[in-house]
C-alpha cells in the first residue's frame, strides 16, 4: 500500500496536526510519502523521516504559500497520480477539510473526516471518526478502492523513528483557474498559542461578570502556556473575540487539560470539549452540570481561587 | 442573484444521543429536530443579501418526509421556495450529488451551506459540491459581503483569518459571526404556508462510505473535588496523577 499525506504549514515549520498525520500512516503500515506546498526549508522537510515518510515530495511554487483550495486539491490529486497511491490522509484542518473533499472528488475516492483511530483492514476498509460533536462515535466501511483519511487531533501518538526522508521537487500543472480564490490578507489571532491545535486550554465563562476580568485567565493560560477559550455568550457579547468561542458551534477543542472557570457546562458547550484528555472545573455554585463532565473540580469565586492557582503553578514550574 | 441555501435537518443541540437496533440506528425518541445551527447563519446571512441585493433564495434538503416542517421554518425565515430531494441523506457523496444536479438544473449564483452538520459533522460536502460543479468553494466563512459580482470574505484558519476576494459562482461554508440567527414572526410563518416546496427524487445511488456500528463514549469517572483553600492539592494530582505540568 502507498500511502500519501499531505502536510501542511505554519510559520515555516510543520504542523503538529500533520506530523500526526505522517504518524497516523506510518502506523497504519505501507510506504508513505508526504507532499508539502509553498516555501520551507529542506531540513524541515527531511525531518518527517523521523515520523516515518521514507520520501518527502516538495511543490514549491510560491504562489502555493497561501492556502488556495483548488489549486491544494490539483497538487494533491497530481502527486497521488504520480506516486501511485491509493490512500491521502491528512489532518482534519480547517483547510485540509475542504481540500480533502475536492480532491475525493476527483479521485473519485471515500473520504471520511474526524477520524480518531486507525482503520480496520483485515476485512472490508474500516474506521472510526467521531460524530454528534464528539458525543459518539461511528465505525464505517470504505466503499471506493481510492481513499482519504482526514484526522483528528491526538488520534495517535506520534513516535519517532530516528529516519530521514529523502526530498525531491515536485511540479504540477495550475492555471488561473486554481487561483480563483484570491487571499488578499492574513490576521493572525491575538495569543501565543492557538486554540485549535493547544495542548492546555484556560476558557472563562459568564461567571467572570465582564472582560476587564479576563486579566486572571490570560494571567493562568501564561502560567500554564496555555490558550485562551471563552463560552458563547461570551463572545457573543464581544467579551472575548469570536474565534475563541469554543463548543459545539464554535472551536472544538482536544487538548490534554482544559480549564473551566465560570462556565455552567450547558451540553454545547461540553460537545467542545469532549475529547480533552483531563477537565478541570472550577465555578461557585457546586451545582453546575459541568462537574460532571470534569476530571477535578473546585467549588469556589474564581477572583479568589485563580491568583492563587496562578502562583501555585508558577512555584510548581521553579 | 440567485442564491441557494443548503439546509440540514438535525437532532436540537441539547438531544440526549443513544442508539437502537444493535446500534446501527439513532434513536430519536424525544428528540426535537432543528435547521442545523451553521445552516441557519447561512440562511440569515442569505436573507440579509437578499434585501440589499434583491434576488431570491431556495432552500434545498436531502431529506425524507419528515424534514419538511424543517423546510417550513426556512421559508418562514425568508426563503422564497424549497427544494426536498427524497431520499435518507445517509452518506456526504450521494448528499453533494444530489444538491449539484440540483444547480445544474436551475442554476444559482451563490451557494450558501453551513461548515458543518450537527450529526455527522463532516465539514465535506460544500467542497464536494463545488468540485462537482467545478468552482471555488470557501469554509469556514465569517463574513460575507459582496460588491457585484464579486465577494469579500473572511474565512477562520487555525492562526486567524484570512480576507477572500472571489467572484461569483462558489460555495461557502458559513459560520458565526456571519449573520446572526432569525426568529420567523407571525407573518413569516403564515406565507410559508403557501410557498412552493418541490419534491424531486434522488438521481444514482453512489456512497463513499457505509454505516456499520455506532457507539457512546465510555463513561467518564467520578470527578475529584479539591478545596479551594487548598488548590496546591489541584497542582500535585495535575502533576502526579494526569502527569501535566
Ligand atoms: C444552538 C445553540 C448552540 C450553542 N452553542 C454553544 C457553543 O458552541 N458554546 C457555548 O459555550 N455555548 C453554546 N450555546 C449556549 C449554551 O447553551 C449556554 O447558554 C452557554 O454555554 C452558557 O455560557 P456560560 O456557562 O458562560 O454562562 P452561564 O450559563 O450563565 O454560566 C455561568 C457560570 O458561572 C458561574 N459563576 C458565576 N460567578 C462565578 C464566580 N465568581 N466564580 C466562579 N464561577 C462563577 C455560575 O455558577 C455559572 O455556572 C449554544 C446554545 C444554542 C441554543
Ligand atoms: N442532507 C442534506 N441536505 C441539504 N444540505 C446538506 C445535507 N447534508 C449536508 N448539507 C449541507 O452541507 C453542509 C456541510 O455538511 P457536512 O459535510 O455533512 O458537515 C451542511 O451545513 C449543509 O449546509
Amino acid at each position: 500500500m502507498s500511502i500519501l499525506v499531505f502536510v501542511e504549514i505554519a510559520e515555516g515549520k510543520i504542523k503538529k496536526t500533520s506530523i500526526e498525520a505522517v504518524a497516523y500512516a506510518t502506523a497504519m503500515g505501507g510506504e508513505v510519502t508526504a507532499l508539502a506546498m509553498g516555501d520551507i526549508d529542506q531540513s524541515e522537510l527531511a525531518a518527517l523521516g523521523n515520523y516515518g515518510a521514507t520520501k518527502v515530495i516538495h511543490a514549491g511554487d510560491s504562489r502555493l504559500n497561501d492556502g488556495v483550495i483548488l489549486a491544494y486539491a490539483n497538487v494533491i490529486t497530481a502527486a497521488m497520480k504520480t506516486s501511485g497511491a491509493n490512500t491521502l490522509v491528512l489532518a482534519n484542518s480547517s483547510l485540509g477539510g475542504s481540500v480533502s473533499a475536492h480532491v475525493s472528488i476527483k479521485m473519485n475516492a471515500s473520504l471520511v473526516s474526524n477520524v480518531v483511530a486507525l482503520p480496520e483492514t483485515s476485512g472490508d476498509f474500516k474506521v472510526k471518526r467521531s460524530i454528534y460533536t464528539g458525543k459518539a462515535f461511528a465505525t464505517v466501511v470504505l466503499n471506493k478502492a481510492n481513499k482519504i483519511l482526514a484526522i483528528k487531533k491526538n488520534a495517535v501518538e506520534i513516535k519517532e523513528t530516528g529516519g530521514t526522508a529523502s526530498v525531491e521537487s515536485f511540479e504540477a500543472d495550475l492555471s488561473d483557474h486554481d487561483f480563483l480564490t484570491k487571499i488578499t490578507g492574513v490576521q493572525k489571532a491575538t495569543g501565543d498559542v492557538l486554540l485549535p491545535e493547544a495542548e492546555i486550554v484556560v476558557s472563562g465563562g459568564r461567571g467572570l461578570k465582564g472582560p476587564e476580568n479576563w486579566g486572571i485567565i490570560e494571567d493562568l493560560a501564561k502560567a500554564l502556556g496555555a490558550a485562551t477559550g471563552c463560552s458563547k455568550p461570551v463572545s457573543d457579547m464581544d467579551w472575548r473575540p469570536h474565534h475563541e468561542h469554543v463548543g459545539q458551534t464554535g472551536v472544538k477543542v482536544s487538548p490534554s487539560l482544559y480549564i473551566a472557570v465560570g462556565i455552567s457546562g450547558a451540553i454545547q458547550h461540553l460537545a467542545g470539549v469532549n475529547s480533552s484528555k483531563y477537565i478541570v472545573v472550577i465555578n461557585k455554585d457546586e451545582e453546575a452540570p459541568f462537574f460532571k463532565a470534569a476530571d477535578y473540580g473546585i467549588v469556589g469565586d474564581a477572583f479568589e481561587v485563580l491568583p492563587k492557582l496562578t502562583e501555585a503553578i508558577k512555584a510548581a514550574n521553579q | 442573484m440567485k442564491i441557494l441555501v443548503c439546509i440540514t435537518h438535525v437532532p436540537d443541540t441539547t438531544s440526549k444521543i443513544a442508539f437502537t437496533d444493535g446500534d446501527t440506528k439513532f434513536d430519536t425518541t424525544g428528540v426535537q429536530y432543528i435547521i442545523g445551527p451553521y445552516d441557519d447563519y447561512a440562511l440569515a446571512r442569505a436573507v440579509e443579501l437578499k434585501e440589499q441585493t434583491e434576488g431570491s433564495i431556495t432552500v434545498l434538503n436531502v431529506g425524507t418526509a419528515e424534514t419538511e416542517p424543517t423546510i417550513r421554518k426556512a421559508l418562514a425565515i425568508g426563503a422564497d421556495d424549497a427544494i426536498r430531494v427524497n431520499a435518507e441523506p445517509t452518506d456526504s457523496l450521494f448528499v453533494a450529488q444530489q444538491i449539484a444536479n440540483a444547480v445544474k438544473k436551475e442554476g444559482f449564483d451563490l451557494i450558501l451551506m453551513g461548515r458543518e452538520s450537527l450529526d455527522f459533522n463532516g465539514g465535506m460536502v460544500h467542497g464536494m459540491v463545488g468540485e462537482l460543479l467545478g468552482i471555488p468553494s470557501v469554509s469556514p466563512v465569517m463574513t460575507l459581503d459582496m460588491d457585484g459580482f464579486t465577494a469579500k470574505m473572511t474565512r477562520e484558519t487555525e492562526g486567524g483569518k484570512e480576507s477572500i476576494e472571489l467572484d461569483l459562482p462558489f460555495v461557502a461554508g458559513c459560520q458565526e459571526p456571519i449573520a446572526e440567527w432569525k426568529i420567523p414572526n407571525m407573518r413569516g410563518i403564515m406565507s410559508a404556508r403557501s410557498k412552493p416546496l418541490n419534491v424531486i427524487e434522488p438521481t444514482g445511488n453512489d456512497q463513499g462510505a457505509t454505516l456499520e456500528k455506532y457507539e457512546l463514549p465510555a463513561a467518564k469517572g467520578a470527578v475529584k473535588m479539591v478545596s479551594a483553600d487548598n488548590v496546591q492539592e489541584l497542582v500535585d494530582l495535575l502533576k502526579n496523577e494526569a502527569k501535566i505540568l
